[in-house]
């Protein structure tokens, strides 16, 4: 396996399970996700899909489910025709307790260097899991403004 | 000392400072790959690297035999969005733009 091409780290005033929730369940992903529903049965094996406005973007494979503690799985973009060419990627959120806080890791790989997809993902990556962050710490998410997702394809 | 007060000491040293920018260049080096043609020593750029990963700004996570280190800009997005405003955010980016396309320009 080739390394990572990006790993995030965020310390959450969470649960872990507070945090497998937010990462699984579409209610959540709308409000810190660009608006973005995340589609699976969050079984090993099992298919997972993004979707946004009822139109899919992303499709993968679930390939790791250890709640609340590490999930993983492949996607690869299905919306954009610049993109669809782009291999598989894999992501893998470990959730782990740091004293009250909850440490969340997102390790990214897969991705071509120097890709259109890698730069798309890692302008969106800080935005997301910032807005995750203050989702669980206060309830509320700033409004980014969906554009912010795009500008990586241009970049 | 915050969390946020760590990140800006960390980011208050411009050897720091570089080191994140050769993350930024390439991201997932190993202490011998930063530490590559730079003027410090290899114990000076280890101690910085335990600053920056103490504030959050750098992870590290081991791969096959190797440690690699990764730039992660999260406290430095978290910052931007303490003070900058919503509306303004688009605003800025079309400024940021405009700077680097003129400067680009000069070279």
């Amino acid at each position: 396996m080739s390394k990572p091409q990006f790993v995030y780290v965020t310390y959450i005033e969470t649960t872990p399970e507070k945090l497998w929730q937010a990462l699984t369940s579409s209610e959540f992903t709308q409000a810190y996700w660009f608006g973005a529903e995340v589609r699976s049965d969050w079984k090993v094996g099992s298919a997972f899909a993004l979707t946004l406005d009822g139109e899919i973007t992303d499709s993968g494979e679930i390939l790791e489910a250890d709640p609340p503690r590490r999930l993983s799985y492949s996607f690869k973009h299905q919306k954009y025709e610049e993109l669809r060419g782009e291999p598989i990627s894999r992501v893998v959120f470990t959730i782990e307790p740091f004293g009250s806080l909850v440490r969340l890791t997102v390790l990214h790989d897969g991705f071509i260097e120097g890709g259109k997809y890698l730069g798309a993902v890692s302008n969106g990556w800080p935005a997301i899991l910032s807005g995750l962050k203050s989702l669980l710490e206060t309830g509320k998410v700033l409004a980014i403004p969906r554009a912010a997702l795009n500008k990586g394809f241009d970049a | 000392m915050s969390a946020m007060d760590e990140v800006f000491k960390a980011l208050a040293d411009a050897s720091r400072r570089s080191l994140l920018d050769r993350l930024h260049a390439e991201n997932g080096q190993t202490l011998n790959e930063l530490c590559e043609g730079l003027e410090m020593t290899r114990q000076a750029v280890t101690k910085h690297l335990a600053i920056l990963e103490d504030a959050n700004l750098i992870t590290t996570i081991r791969h096959g035999r190797e440690k690699l280190h990764y730039l992660n800009p999260l406290p430095i997005h978290q910052i931007g969005e303490r003070w900058i405003r919503k509306f303004e955010r688009s605003k800025l980016a079309a400024l940021s733009e405009l700077k680097r396309q003129l400067e680009k320009r000069d070279e």
